[in-house]
């Protein structure tokens, strides 16, 4: 029988959790709605002060970002882990920390990306300025990856836990700091008009770190969480 | 071959089993028996490499499976408790996805054929929550049909099957030993396979 090379493991993962993903579609709109919905609050709780509302825009938009990808981590593993699928999963001959990485990118695009394609409508709630949406969207679309990453690592620890939801927010968030404050601090060096490569350089050097990292030390907690 | 010297393991404070040694050779079936508790899904579990041992050695011709690792993988085949189906998705596309995680690519072909051997001709293309807990379990079953692997691992098979089904089963696993494969199953249900001596371990 013919063997499936790592790069076309890699795809079937990522498109039969996104054809789960599409005939589920509630989790993934659940997702979405609650970001619009957290950041639209604040220009109705702070009031129509413009000022105040461009000042607030990046970081009000990171931290629902930030919120919204917790959400929606704690389904990442525990449907595969309650229907045994992850289980074979992990006896898969060529590479667990590949089909980590599958899942991975899956969840970003169905948890990510929206986000990151709704922020203009958003980001005009705040009366912020092209560049600055630019800017965010650009910042967003480095960042998200890295909290789906990240957030995998939290998520395959606490597989099976009661409670799992808090103590994953609890792990993970720390974690995130960095990439809010580059992702935030990108766009306030643009409306101040500074350059923002610097910020936006870093978030790729800890995409980067993160895209060779993550999905070994992921595969090494399922392992452990399985036991 | 397996072989198995002086394993033991225990969940929790509570030793489930001790000083356990077999060797498996291509060819040989073995059922693990033994009373609800006594460590049976645990021992399939432990040589599936998800439980690390106490105590003792799981060798695989000669090698220890945890540094064989995923060279063993390859030659095993494990169905536990779990059916590993999604609801969501059909049998066809369930087999499919399963046979390419386990490294084989199947062709739409082959995996229908399978399908219908396991007598769910018809159904392949439903979703397999409308499918009754037997058809479930044939649809996971299925994947023993386009495996290649050595070694079976199977955590009670013939759970929620019916009597035809199971003569089935009896049949793939007599075809699979006639091939130099090797089969260590549990079940509370009698399963015989024609013509091969069954040996049997008994847990307490």
């Amino acid at each position: 029988m013919k063997k499936l090379s790592l790069f076309a493991l890699l795809v079937l993962v990522v498109r039969r959790d996104l054809v789960l993903a599409m005939r589920r579609r509630a989790d993934v709109l659940t997702t979405l709605f609650f970001f619009v919905m957290v950041v639209s609050l604040f220009p109705l709780g702070v009031g129509p002060e413009m000022d105040m509302l461009r000042k607030m825009a990046p970081g009000v938009l990171w931290v629902a970002a930030l919120l919204a990808s917790m959400l929606s981590l704690g389904r990442l593993f525990s449907a595969d882990y309650l229907d045994g699928t992850l289980e074979q999963m992990l006896l898969a001959p060529q590479s667990l920390s590949v089909l980590v990485l599958g899942k991975m990118a899956s969840h970003w695009m169905v948890s990510g990306l929206p986000l990151v394609l709704m922020t203009p409508v958003l980001g005009l709630q705040f009366d912020m300025t092209v560049e600055g949406i630019g800017v965010l969207m650009l910042g967003l679309l480095l960042g998200t990856p890295i909290l789906s990453m990240v957030g995998a690592i939290g998520a395959a620890l606490t597989l099976g836990l009661r409670g799992g939801g808090v103590l994953l927010s609890l792990l993970v968030l720390p974690l995130c700091i960095p990439v809010l404050i580059f992702g935030t601090g990108a766009v306030q060096a643009v409306t101040s008009g500074l350059n923002v490569s610097a910020h936006l350089s870093l978030m790729g050097a800890l995409l980067v770190l993160a895209l060779a990292f993550t999905p070994w030390v992921t595969a090494q907690a399922l392992r452990i969480s399985m036991e | 071959m397996l072989e198995i010297s002086n394993l033991a393991c225990s969940r929790g404070d509570h030793r489930l089993f001790s000083g356990l040694s077999f060797s498996l050779y291509p060819g040989q079936i073995m059922q693990i028996q033994g009373a609800n508790g006594s460590g049976k899904t645990s021992l399939l579990r432990t040589l599936c490499g998800f439980i690390t041992p106490d105590e003792g050695k799981i060798a695989w011709c000669g090698e220890d499976v945890r540094t064989l690792a995923e060279d063993y993988y390859a030659q095993m085949m494990y169905l536990g408790h779990l059916n590993a189906i999604k609801d969501e998705l059909s049998a066809l596309e369930n087999l499919m996805i399963s046979a390419g995680m386990s490294g084989v690519q199947l062709s739409e072909s082959d995996a229908i054929l399978a399908l219908r051997r396991m007598g769910l001709k018809g159904r392949e293309r439903l979703p397999t929550k409308v499918l009754s807990q037997g058809q479930r379990r044939r649809v996971s079953l299925a994947r023993l049909l386009v495996s290649d692997a050595k070694l079976w691992i199977l955590d009670e098979p013939l759970a929620a099957l019916d009597v035809g089904a199971v003569a089935m089963i009896g049949d793939l696993i007599g075809e699979h030993l006639a091939q130099q494969g090797m089969v260590i199953f549990t079940t509370h249900q009698p399963l015989t396979v024609d013509g091969i001596e069954m040996r049997s371990l008994m847990l307490s």
